[in-house]
């Protein structure tokens, strides 16, 4: 205050220059304010001097270009796993369709198809196991691709073992009357199983009958279980 | 006292009024800020050293914001825009300091 007053006479003098000194300070402030908003905001990339822009846009472009070529052989090792990919698929496909073949073949598979369906009823049990094992050999012949007696899949180890009219096959007793089913060419395979002196006949001779039905589809659905060769080794 | 009053208002009116800044001025703006801040700190000084005067001030604080600008502008044109405006802030955040450092003086006696 007591400066103030002391400066009382020079108060004119200095009233023009102190108003400008608040509008500059005002200005000062203002400046701060707003470059430090401008700042804050990020907008920095608008007052950068042309050097430092070209900088900035080479670093730019030497990265895009970079990122190019990494699309390039991204896309250069896509198309080749796509390649290798396709013939993978095309022998894996191959694979598939031989295991599928020889799945059907070994039994361990459920097949469907067109077929037969027999029917063996042997009231004086007289069918022996030789007769049994002719008309699956005769099926065989004919073309058959898939063989169920009664509950057992017919297989590449199948035997036929017991006694006359007490017949087993792989073990477990056949009962009668026995379905046999088998899918081939039914015509084929039903003239085989009718030839004179071939199983039909065999299987009356012994006192009993055979019907033979031909099938648009026969489901055969006994499976085998895969054995593991004990003593056989893949050899050459 | 007048001058941190009107510094304070200015804050709060840009933080207030958010003004968009021309784009020719974009440039210099910071460096004047600096240079501006040189000059309020130098009259500071000069008013607790007792040696303040209103005319020298406004004189001092606007020609160290137009000199400033044209040396940023200046190097702009040369093709050094960037060294110089470097230059340009150390040169007076020196001598903000040792203005900082005259105050302090006064004001603690230390």
């Amino acid at each position: 205050m007591s400066t103030k007053q002391a400066l009382g006479a020079h108060r004119y003098a200095r009233h023009g220059p102190s108003v400008l000194i608040a509008v500059l300070c005002l200005a000062l402030g203002l400046a701060i304010a707003t470059q430090v908003r401008r700042t804050n905001a990020g907008d920095t990339l608008t007052d950068q001097r042309p050097q430092d822009l070209v900088v900035l846009l080479d670093g730019l472009q030497q990265r895009e270009a970079a990122l190019r070529r990494e699309i390039a052989d991204a896309e250069a090792a896509l198309s080749r796993l796509r390649a290798s990919g396709d013939s993978t698929a095309a022998a894996l496909a191959e694979a598939q369709r031989r295991a599928d073949a020889l799945a059907v073949l070994a039994g361990t598979v459920p097949a469907a198809g067109p077929g037969l369906e027999i029917e063996v009823v042997d009231p004086q049990r007289g069918v022996a196991p030789a007769d049994l094992l002719d008309a699956v050999q005769e099926l065989r012949a004919a073309g058959a691709e898939a063989i169920q007696v009664g509950p057992v899949r017919v297989g590449v180890d199948s035997a036929f073992t017991g006694s006359t009219g007490a017949v087993r096959l792989d073990g477990s007793t056949l009962g009668s009357p026995l379905t046999v089913l088998a899918i081939g060419d039914p015509p084929t395979m039903a003239a085989a199983l009718n030839i004179p002196g071939g199983v039909v006949d065999t299987v009356e001779r012994a006192g009993g009958t055979v019907q033979i039905r031909e099938r648009d589809r026969v489901h055969v659905t006994a499976l085998r279980t895969i054995r593991t060769p004990q003593y056989a080794r893949p050899a050459g | 006292m007048i001058g941190i009053l009107a510094l304070l208002l200015g804050v709060l009116l840009g933080l207030w009024l958010d003004p968009t800044v021309p784009a020719w001025v974009q440039p210099y703006l910071p460096i004047a800020v600096v240079a501006a801040l040189d000059a309020v700190f130098g009259g500071l000084r000069a008013r607790l050293d007792g040696i303040f005067d209103a005319k020298v001030f406004v004189v001092s604080f606007v020609s160290n914001v137009v000199v400033a600008a044209l040396i940023v502008l200046l190097g702009d044109e040369l093709g050094v825009g960037a060294q110089l405006s470097t230059a340009v802030v150390v040169v007076l955040g020196i001598r903000i300091f040792s203005n900082a450092a005259a105050i302090r003086r006064h004001l603690f006696r230390a």
